[in-house]
């Protein structure tokens, strides 16, 4: 499709095309790099199954890479149905002002600083709700950072659906339950999978938050109501604040690069085994 | 609507894992009451130190379980006060309106002053210090050193370690000029290894730490007296802070044997491995 | 297509429930903004009654101790770090994602997009570090502090790229097959496809990216505030220490009492009208150019 005579400003945008993406894939392997030289010595298997010893300077992370896992679970759990259920709601059924409402009230929740959100989740989640530091409370906080990102990307795939396939739906015969599961989410796949891996990024990565709702602790969860110490926390402690920890933040911080790959790679494989089976766009 | 086969596997996918996900949040979801649990939190210096001594308390009295956040000095005082917290942490001493709370001294720590490793300057004497800082020599040659801009750090407002210095040196922070705000030790530590020009004070157990390990930065002597985690010890050190444990009134039973064991000689080598210094018996 | 109008609606009772539990979910999630801005409010109240708010802008300087609160040169600082950062990360993420649909080979392209989630998903602690180990130095080496404006940018810009990058990836991937093959029957060129036809088509989603990035980068605490330098001052050059309006209130919040902590938490209200406001702008553009 694109084999036509090389002109001056083709060459032009393929080069700089070309250099933009390589400017990026360098920065990102110097930083990567850089993380390994410095974290690779503690890369091993008894890394991720030792409980942390020294204030975490010695011993592994396993206690503190079920945390995570947790939290990011009970994220996920609250975001996936509300955040879905938002997108569908605002992109076939409102329009005006309600729409533009909650699309501005999502986009300020974007913008809230983490610490806010922090001081926000200690105080409703915390002491109102009375869940105390726990792994319920992180996890509902990063839910309500998560959603905005999530809702936004969802929604903008699936108003670039065009109304032909709605009409088409419509001409069918089909429910708009059954529109909507067998045609607009698959169709809407390629931006609903973009916000899922920015939001299981952001989750992972959130510092700040975490701090105050579900805490320091460092010890194995025997409940969701424990208070457990997130990946980026545990990083945090180690490289800002105890003497001699950088080896192991730097070697946690290629643990939590690893298990957002992996993460990823299910999330995305779940996604298109749910939806783009049904529709492929070409 | 017509289901289709892919539609019936996705079913039975979804519900396979919804399964999971449930019976994961029961068995988890509830907490297990009979365990007696001690919560501390406050100053972020205090705990990495509380943890190590928490979880060996936990291992010689099974059955309880202590429980470290982190949130600032001042949080833990304030948590102590409205019981939010059964012991707060506090890298300071107590001010005078907090006495309605006491402090139990659990280790000492010092605050040097640090140079890049390259810097040729060898002493600094108080006033030079106290002109560096607020703004009046900008260049190390003033000093005898290289031509070179000093690039001034100092802790950022209400940290312990900032007033600790302001008082030493009969400084108000609205004088001091500069160039970079910190907020952890570390922090410090890093912006001066990174630095040929920075000046910075930290606490000393962790400068001589990073010095023996390889790290740029070098302990300067204060008031002719050198920076060393033994000369700390010995309490001659003329910049010192306290490590504390906080309570409002008198401790409860758990609480009490808590504060012993962490002020006992038990947990010495605790400390040390912390870079702090242990309490003189 | 609205399904709430009365010549798309369904007769089935299973879309009603799905009209009502749609509509129910996405009421709790304007609820839940409708809390946090209540929550700010509340503990700023001290600050921002009685004409109190003016201290934020005809104080001398930022001495919460003397109850002194200017707070423009964080303000400025906060615009100056986030309007570098996106000049530099939209360009970028927006041509490495027109690389990525239509100028990379087939094997590139899954391999990029799992460096731009990467990217996404680096805690901004490991960036903060980096940019404080690796980028301080580099800058200091040209003109102390090192801890400046131009270092908050960049990192900024590697933060805030795979978010640009990812969105318009997928901005670009819903543009329309037809589109792009009747422009290449027009006889256009890749230059001219992608300029004239798949980036337009693409424009309403980009311009989500941008937003999502923009709203990041304002928001963004802990990497600037490791390489920012954190001294309240009014920029002068991209070499001057700054301190934005978020790692103000990390640095300070764990240690303010009364007038300072409202004081904290009302900056935090000025993020949300700021981030407001650019929404608003945003959603204005969106609607002028659908006309």
């Amino acid at each position: 499709m694109f084999k036509q005579p090389a002109r001056y400003s083709d060459v032009m945008l393929t080069l700089l095309v070309w250099l933009a993406t390589l400017l990026v894939v360098g920065l990102f392997a110097w930083l990567v790099g850089d993380l390994i030289l410095h974290g690779y010595s503690k890369l091993n298997l008894a890394f991720l199954l030792d409980v942390p010893q020294n204030a975490g300077r010695e011993g592994g992370i396993a206690p503190i890479l079920v945390s995570t896992l947790l939290i990011l679970a009970v994220a996920l759990l609250a975001t996936l149905p509300l955040g879905l259920a938002t997108a569908v709601y605002l992109s076939e059924y409102t329009n005006g002002a309600l729409a533009n409402g909650i699309r501005m009230s999502l986009n300020i929740l974007a913008g809230v600083p983490s610490i806010v959100f922090g001081l926000f989740g200690n105080a409703l989640f915390c002491i109102w709700l009375g869940m105390g530091f726990s792994i319920w409370s992180g996890g509902l906080t990063l839910a309500c950072m998560m959603l905005p990102l999530f809702i936004s990307t969802t929604e903008s795939g699936l108003s670039a659906v065009t109304n032909e396939w709605r009409h088409g739906a419509a001409a069918l015969g089909l429910s708009h339950t059954a529109a909507l599961w067998q045609v607009l989410l698959p169709a809407a796949s390629p931006a609903i999978t973009a916000g899922l891996m920015l939001s299981i990024g952001r989750a992972l990565a959130e510092t700040a938050a975490l701090i105050f709702t579900s805490g320091y602790v460092d010890r194995m969860p025997t409940s969701l109501s424990d208070s457990g110490r997130a990946l980026s926390v545990h990083i945090y402690d180690l490289s800002m604040n105890v003497t001699g920890g950088d080896a192991s933040a730097y070697g946690s911080a290629l643990v939590l690069i690893i298990t957002l790959m992996v993460i990823s790679g299910i999330a995305v494989g779940l996604t298109n085994r749910f939806l783009s089976q049904r529709i492929t766009l070409s | 609507m017509l289901l289709t086969e892919a539609d019936v596997k996705n079913m039975k996918l979804t519900i396979k894992i919804a399964a999971t996900l449930c019976i994961t949040v029961l068995t988890l979801g509830s907490s297990f009451a009979d365990t007696q649990k001690l919560v501390l939190t406050g100053s972020s210096t205090v705990a990495p130190l509380a943890l190590e001594i928490g979880k060996r308390f936990e291992q010689r009295n099974p059955g309880i379980r202590v429980d470290v956040q982190s949130g600032g000095s001042t949080r833990g005082v304030n948590d102590a006060r409205t019981g939010l917290a059964d012991i707060g942490m506090a890298s300071r001493a107590l001010k005078p309106t907090e006495s309605d709370l006491t402090s139990y001294r659990i280790a000492m720590d010092g605050i040097g002053i640090i140079l890049h490793q390259d810097n040729p300057v060898q002493t600094l004497s108080d006033d030079q210090i106290r002109e560096i800082y607020t703004g009046k020599i900008s260049n190390w040659q003033a000093v005898g050193g290289e031509d070179r801009k000093i690039t001034v750090v100092n802790k950022a407002e209400g940290r312990s370690t900032l007033e600790l210095f302001l008082h030493h040196f009969q400084l108000n922070n609205p004088e001091i000029r500069a160039h970079v705000v910190i907020g952890d030790n570390q922090q410090g530590i890093k912006t001066v290894a990174g630095s040929v020009g920075a000046i910075g004070y930290v606490s000393i157990g962790t400068a001589e730490y990073e010095q023996t390990h390889g790290t740029p930065i070098r302990l300067l002597a204060m008031d002719g007296v050198a920076a060393t985690v033994d000369i700390v010890r010995a309490g001659r050190f003329p910049l010192l802070r306290p490590l504390n444990l906080v309570i409002k009134g008198a401790p409860n039973a758990l609480a009490l044997r808590f504060i012993t064991f962490a002020q006992s000689q038990a947990v010495d080598d605790l400390v040390t491995t912390q870079y702090f210094v242990p309490l003189a018996r | 297509m609205i399904w709430s109008r009365h010549n798309t609606s369904s007769p089935l009772r299973a879309d009603a429930t799905l009209a009502r539990v749609t509509g129910s979910l996405a009421m709790a999630v304007a609820v839940l903004l409708g809390l946090v801005i209540l929550l700010l409010i509340r503990e700023s109240w001290g600050m921002l009654v009685d004409g109190g708010w003016v201290r934020f802008f005809d104080s001398e300087g930022w001495y919460p101790q003397r109850g002194q609160f200017d707070l423009l040169p964080m303000l400025w600082a906060t615009l100056a770090a986030s309007l570098g950062a996106l000049l530099i990360a939209l360009p970028l993420g927006m041509m490495s994602a027109v690389f990525s649909r239509f100028y990379a080979p087939g094997w590139m392209v899954s391999s990029l997009r799992r460096v731009m989630m990467l990217l996404a998903g680096i805690p901004s602690v490991v960036y903060g570090l980096w940019g404080l180990t690796v980028l301080v130095p580099l800058i200091a080496q040209w003109e102390p502090p090192g801890a400046s404006l131009l270092a908050a940018i960049l990192i900024l810009a590697l933060m805030v790229l795979p978010t640009v990058a990812l969105t318009s990836e997928a901005a670009l991937a819903a543009v329309s097959p037809a589109s792009l093959q009747g422009a290449a029957a027009l006889g256009l060129s890749r230059k001219g496809i992608v300029l004239g036809v798949a980036l337009p088509e693409a424009r309403a989603g980009i311009m989500t990216g941008a937003l999502l990035a923009a709203l990041r980068a304002l928001g963004e605490t802990m990497a600037v505030l490791m390489v920012a330098g954190n001294v309240v001052q009014t920029p002068g050059s991209v070499f001057d220490s700054v301190r934005v309006l978020t790692a103000n209130i990390a640095l300070e919040m764990p240690y303010a009492i009364g007038d300072h902590r409202a004081a904290l938490f009302a900056t935090g209200l000025m993020l949300m009208l700021i981030v407001t406001l650019l929404s608003w702008l945003a959603g204005r553009r969106e609607e002028l150019a659908h006309v």
